[in-house]
């Protein structure tokens, strides 16, 4: 399996802060990857430089082996990669099925060039409206698709603003902790819909406290410490990694309930 | 010609000074509260009468009026702030309040023409016709005392500002309400209360600026859009919320201005805002400005 | 009771057009009429506004600006020209114009900035226009510039200009609902709300500002040709007046901003007021003081504007209504969402926003918020 996204070299500061130091690690495609690390350690920031959102001091970032560094956010999102945000930002004031249109942004556009532009196209054509409330069924939020974005709860909220993401068909999805502040049901739903999306070829990368959800769902997780990465692995391999443990409880002490998280 | 370059830069500057401590304050309000006081220029015009009936019917000195008038203003500032401002909320709020703050400044305008008329007035004092001789010459110039002390005068607010920022509690829950709000009511400052006292202080400076500028122009209720306009100007062109940059374009602006005039009356008010749109066209978060985080 | 609700906006439009279109004939006073033709340019003037800002988010007020160039560009080609009657109308269209090529610029230095700037830029730039119509010297200075009087009926003088407006308001909210349903205005709602998400996701944020600015501005600009049309004359504090500025954004707030009909009802609201305000108080002063206050009282208790907090009452009557109806064979048994109405009206606002959405086809009923 080849590496879908590489990152070398990456380096970040923030003033007097080094968030990312020199990081670097592959995501191979068709995997589910896990990015953890104690608060603090560079894990957004990260996300920031992949999509476009921060630009990196030092380092680069590679989409199928082609330089996607310095590229803005709306052309990262073209060449597929998706992302959510650790506060959902959905549109609030837009139903679900709006915010779901406006995703697709770039789909239709492409459809466009075929034919003749009207300025007042109606948004959202026949097309885009089935693959939405084909992706909204899939999470299970369809029934709100009438509905104001700011009335959903803020589980439902996660499900749209991943629902969207995926209107553009990514090849992977950076989920920036898709199961904080989320019940147990939900997380179990969440967990699910992403296991489908990959077993139909979805890469995902997932940034995650929840130790439970990333050692039962990624296929290999990254450990970052002060911006960098320290140990890449399978689940069982990090959980008992002295370099983790030392990540996140700072001095040599290993804890049982660490491990066992 | 370069004599009047010189007294043109001289009158920019000073003149400028008193224009920085009334933006200094409108700055201020805007990095606490995020909101722009359109109010701001007809309440030195408030304050400005206030001088004026303090001197003529009270013959209370100019600047011992301030004892008067600054706590004056402070207290219709925490007023407005309370009633006008603080009940709103929603998703407008901010544009709301902007646009609260231009319906409070439209009803002072009508009440100032009510009470006082549309006759124009000036305040006088000794130091306002007497001056201190800067140039010889055959023609020699003199500099009204007023621009002196009305600029010794910003210079010691601007000072006291600074000082209650730098070395106070209060100022240091100001500081910590402008950088982030939320984190500020975690720590346990009352945000609500840091925001009527600091609209209060931003109104305050008009007293003084009001004073100042009430003997250096005749005004009436009607001077209020051309204060605000240039008030608005020169917060913007230094970077909304930077107080050093409200100080800095205070006095680069007004002396710009000053300096066109000579050439060009008319147009130099012109200058003034062509001046802004090519700082915003190359910065579009003014000279000092930091990077918008928010989305709106 | 839906089916009453269902109905009752389009039978309120057509009603209000017909009403529209036949008011000069039954109200034949020119005094009337006046204040008719009046009202109507304000209401295509805010709902130009509201296309923009109410949409977008970016307050402007300095819209005048494109008022103020439209009547003086109209004015001085009929003066220039001797143009007078019909034949003016046709000077409209330029006035618009030369709206929109100011707009051009002025977006694309003031929409590179976040919104508090916005606003103070378009500010500045209202003063500019003010000072260059005060002294330049094709503008007529102090004096301004007057237009030659049609020699029409004077019985029936306003029935042409009325029309005109009439057709502008009616044209404008059009293109209003045009925007709003359309790909290019979902955009703008998007960055409205949030503009970095939105451009992240592709969406050409300056281009949709700016198109969306300009359009508002042909509108406005239109807009002032007629109005220099009608009233004879452009002075510089008359057409570049602030206050206009103010007025429409309360039109604007007052009505709901950002919907589609909000700002119309705004306009009908505010402007007859704004008419007898000046009637009564025939001192300018205390006019604006009582203004001021009735701006105050819109801001401080109905924020959200007359149509969006009505609608919510509506919402909340019909499920209090379809609760009794329920009362009796479940007992505590209230249909799902409806419980949770007497809160928030959250969720059976959503399934009535739901209803109506689906039904009329559009991506939202229009005007829903």
């Amino acid at each position: 399996m080849t590496a879908l996204l590489r990152m070398a070299g990456i380096c970040k500061a923030f003033g007097g802060v080094q968030a990312l130091d020199g990081c670097g690690f592959e995501v191979e495609r068709g995997s589910i990857a896990g990015l953890i690390g104690p608060n603090g350690s560079g894990k957004t920031t990260l996300f920031n430089v992949i999509t476009g959102y921060e630009r990196t001091d030092d380092g680069d970032v590679y989409l199928n082996d082609r330089k996607i560094t310095s590229l803005p956010p709306d052309k990262v999102f073209a060449l597929g990669i998706g992302r959510t945000f650790q506060l959902t930002r959905v549109f609030a004031r837009l139903t679900v099925m709006e915010n779901m249109i406006v995703a697709a942004h770039h789909k239709e556009r492409a459809a466009d060039r075929a034919r003749l532009r009207n300025p007042f196209a109606r948004a959202g054509g026949p097309a885009t409206r089935r693959r939405a409330m084909e992706l909204l069924e899939f999470t299970g939020i369809e029934k709100h698709a009438g509905a104001l974005a700011e009335t959903l709860s803020y589980g439902q909220r996660k499900l749209l603003e991943l629902s969207y993401v995926l209107m553009a068909e990514p090849e992977i999805v950076l989920l920036d902790e898709p199961a904080g502040g989320v019940n147990p049901t939900l997380i179990g739903t969440i967990t699910d819909r992403i296991r489908e999306l990959n077993r139909q070829g979805t890469t995902f990368l997932i940034v995650e406290h929840n130790m439970d959800f990333v050692m039962g769902l990624c296929d290999q997780v990254t450990v970052l410490d002060y911006g960098n990465a320290v140990v890449t692995g399978p689940p069982e391999v990090i959980r008992s990694d002295r370099r983790v443990l030392d990540a996140y409880l700072g001095a040599a002490e290993g804890d049982d309930d660490a491990s066992a998280a | 010609m370069g004599r009047q370059l010189y007294e043109a830069i001289i009158d920019g500057i000073l003149g400028g000074g008193v224009y920085a401590l009334m933006a200094v304050g409108l700055t201020l309000i805007f990095g606490v509260l995020d909101i722009i006081n359109i109010a701001q220029g007809i309440l030195v015009v408030l304050a400005a009468y206030l001088s004026y009936v303090l001197s003529v019917h009270l013959h209370i000195d100019l600047f011992v009026g301030l004892l008067v008038t600054v706590p004056a203003m402070f207290l219709i500032g925490v007023t407005i702030q309370l009633l006008f401002m603080r009940p709103l909320r929603g998703r407008e709020r901010v544009s709301m309040s902007l646009l609260a703050s231009y319906a409070v400044a439209i009803i002072l305008e009508g009440v100032l023409y009510t009470v006082f008329g549309p006759n124009t007035v000036q305040l006088n004092a000794w130091y306002v016709t007497k001056g201190v001789k800067i140039l010889g010459g055959a023609e020699p110039y003199y500099l009204p005392y007023i621009y002196v002390f009305g600029f010794g005068l910003a210079i010691v607010l601007v000072a006291v500002i600074y000082y209650m920022l730098y070395r106070t509690k209060f100022g240091r829950s100001i500081r910590a309400t402008m950088q982030d709000q939320t984190a500020a009511r975690l720590i346990g400052i009352d945000v609500n209360r840091v925001a009527a006292l600091t609209f209060g202080v931003g109104v305050a400076v008009t007293a003084a600026g009001g004073m100042v500028f009430g003997s250096l122009n005749a005004f009436n209720a009607n001077s209020g859009y051309d204060l605000i306009s240039r008030l608005l100007a020169i917060i913007v062109l230094g970077g909304l919320g930077s107080i050093g940059g409200a100080l800095g374009a205070a006095v680069f602006m007004i002396t710009v201005e000053s300096v066109v005039d000579i050439w060009s009356p008319q147009y130099a008010v012109v200058v003034f805002y062509a001046a802004l749109v090519l700082v915003l066209t190359i910065k579009p978060t003014g000279l000092f400005g930091k990077r918008e985080a928010r989305a709106q | 009771m839906s089916v009453l609700l269902r109905w009752a906006r389009p039978g309120l439009i057509v009603a209000l057009l017909a009403f529209g279109a036949v008011f000069p004939l039954v109200y034949t006073n020119p005094l009337t009429t006046t204040y008719a033709i009046d009202t109507l340019i304000f209401v295509g003037w805010v709902v130009a506004w509201n296309m923009f800002s109410g949409y977008s988010g970016y307050i402007s007020l300095g819209h005048a600006v494109f008022f103020g160039s439209g009547a003086y560009t109209v004015g001085l080609l009929a003066l220039h020209h001797n143009l007078k009657g019909g034949v003016t109308f046709a000077l409209l269209p330029l006035g618009g114009l030369v709206g929109a090529a100011i707009a051009v610029p002025f977006g694309l230095v003031a929409l590179r900035v976040r919104r508090h700037t916005f606003v103070v830029i378009t500010i500045a730039v209202f003063f500019i226009f003010q000072l260059l119509a005060y002294n330049l010297a094709f503008t007529g200075g102090n004096g301004g510039v007057s237009t030659p009087f049609a020699t029409w009926n004077p019985a029936t003088y306003n029935n042409p200009y009325y029309y005109a407006a009439f057709l502008v308001a009616v044209g404008t909210i059009l293109l209003s609902w045009l925007v709003r349903g359309s790909r290019f205005g979902l955009q703008l709602l998007a960055i409205r709300d949030d503009e970095d998400r939105a451009r992240g996701l592709g969406v050409r944020a300056m281009r949709v500002k700016l198109t969306a600015f300009v359009l508002s501005a042909f509108v406005t600009g239109f807009v002032g040709g007629l109005w220099v049309l009608f009233i004879g004359q452009a002075l510089p504090n008359s057409v570049f007046n602030p206050n206009y500025d103010l007025t429409v954004a309360l039109m604007g707030f007052l009505g709901g901003f950002g919907t589609l009909w909000g700002p119309v009802l705004g306009g009908l609201i505010v402007e007859p007021v704004q008419q007898q305000i000046t009637l009564h108080y025939t001192n300018g002063y205390t006019g604006l003081i009582v203004f001021g206050i009735l701006f105050l009282l819109v801001i401080l208790f109905l924020p959200r504007g007359l149509l969006p907090t009505g609608k919510e009452w509506l919402t909340r009557l019909q499920a209090r209504w379809e609760r009794r109806g329920q009362a009796a064979p479940g007992g505590g048994m209230a249909v799902p969402g409806t419980a949770v109405a007497a809160g928030g009206g959250d969720s059976t606002g959503s399934v009535a926003a739901a209803g109506t959405a689906e039904r009329s086809g559009t991506p939202r009923a229009g005007g829903a918020r």
